[in-house]
């Protein structure tokens, strides 16, 4: 078995004494881990960090082998990124994110999404806005996809300001009103293309975090990524 | 099937000495049988010393360095006291090398690795409540992890949960090693080291 594609690596493990274990996301392939022999020596441990893209070959003698990688590195973004903490902490939670997926399921629009949020240079509040599509995105892709298009009680499709923290299903602003407290805020910018309003990116991040929380992190028994809480902070103007 | 390596002591010997760094079955083989024919000059003072070493080994409960005796003799150091300045460091290997680049009398904290979510290593697995609660004792602490995303990833992390308690908190320096040529460098760490420059 050989293929030849480029990657995002995501994750690196050592393995042994001079050999690592690389996490990539590859397009059209997904999630695809391999041995690389040597990858720790001192000229590739440093090219071969999360965060940079690497022309890739798997083989494998079967497919459902671990396989070894050769990796040429096509795009050093590591260096850039630990020059820059709100970028590291990015890199670093988009890969937590990542690694949720399913291994050799491809989600090349994802993949796509992680690279231009690695690549643009938005300010804070470009980022928060992107970020939080992103992780709706995310739940989508995970099949936990929300209903933000149709009032759940009425059937409307105008005027949706709530989702119900159970369902998922978005609410309008008639019949959300009694229950306010109860609801999560929909905010305008996550169904429509408009700016966002003071208040609206760190309700995106409270509605996605909700719903990440419920139906994977604590399902799988797993922690939110460590850095999730002071990105948002900060994408929020919260620091 | 015949054991080709002797008696189940022999092998037994060969498989340990094969899960060292460096070593493999092969090379195990190899040191055995040198052991064995330097019975007396290697393998009888060999062991002595793993006997006392097994004995006498303790990892320092103020740093994480080993040492024979804890706290270790770098923490016992008076004069390590008096520059105030303490370096955060991943492993006791970090701390051996920075002890061996003769960097004068500092004092260190193990971290004992880096926040890893691939590994599963989270804040509550390496030691970094120890270094919150040392800290206040200290004029600067240098962050002195590795220059990888994970390794600047665990460095802002101490620096958040350090913020408040009025110490300088500082890191090393990145950019280009010495003996690195430019034009294999890759633009981060160029990016980086012109932003670093210094006088000349």
């Amino acid at each position: 078995m050989e293929w030849s594609a480029e990657g995002l690596i995501i994750g690196v493990r050592k393995h042994g004494e001079t050999s690592l274990i690389l996490e990539t996301m590859v397009p059209g392939r997904g999630r695809c881990f391999g041995l690389v022999r040597g990858g720790r020596s001192r000229k590739q441990a440093a090219a071969l960090q999360p965060g940079n893209s690497a022309l890739l070959t798997w083989r494998a003698r079967l497919e459902d082998h671990l396989g070894l990688f050769t990796a040429e590195v096509t795009t050093m973004r590591a260096a850039v990124l630990i020059a820059d903490r709100t970028r590291l902490y990015l890199s670093q939670m988009l890969a937590d994110h990542l690694r949720l997926l399913p291994e050799r399921d491809p989600h090349d629009t994802l993949l796509e999404a992680v690279l231009m949020l690695l690549d643009e240079h938005f300010d804070d509040a470009e980022l928060g806005v992107e970020l939080a599509r992103f992780e709706l995105y995310l739940l989508e892709e995970l099949g936990f996809g929300l209903d933000l298009e149709t009032c759940a009680v009425t059937g409307v499709h105008e005027n949706l300001t709530h989702v119900s923290p159970k369902s998922g299903r978005a609410v309008c602003a008639e019949e959300a009103e009694p229950y306010k407290d109860r609801l999560l805020r929909l905010p305008r910018f996550l169904t429509a293309d408009v700016p966002p309003e003071p208040g609206d990116v760190a309700a995106a991040f409270v509605l996605t975090g909700h719903f990440l929380d419920r139906h994977v992190w604590t399902a799988r028994q797993i922690e939110p990524p460590a850095t999730r809480d002071w990105l948002t902070m900060k994408l929020t103007g919260g620091l | 099937m015949a054991n080709p390596s002797g008696g189940p002591e022999i092998e037994q010997l060969i498989q340990l000495l094969s899960r060292l760094p460096g070593l493999g079955p092969r090379s195990g083989r190899r040191a055995v049988l040198h052991l064995i024919k330097k019975k007396e000059q290697l393998m009888i003072p060999l062991a002595a010393a793993l006997d006392r070493a097994v004995e006498a080994v303790k990892v320092c409960g103020t740093c994480g360095n080993v040492d024979t005796v804890s706290p270790c003799t770098i923490c016992a150091d008076p004069r390590r006291a008096e520059s105030g300045l303490l370096i955060v460091v991943e492993d006791v290997a970090d701390l051996w090398a920075l002890e061996r680049a003769g960097i004068g009398p500092v004092r260190y904290h193990v971290l004992g690795g880096v926040l890893s979510p691939l590994d599963g290593v989270g804040p509550d697995d390496i030691s970094i409540d120890a270094l919150i609660a040392r800290a206040p004792e200290y004029r600067e602490i240098v962050i002195g992890v590795n220059a990888t995303v994970e390794g600047q990833t665990t460095a802002h992390y101490i620096t958040d949960r350090l913020a408040g308690s009025g110490v300088k908190i500082t890191r090393l320096a990145h950019g280009v090693p010495v003996g690195g040529e430019l034009d294999y460098l890759d633009e981060g760490t160029l990016s980086q080291a012109l932003k670093a420059r210094t006088s000349f």
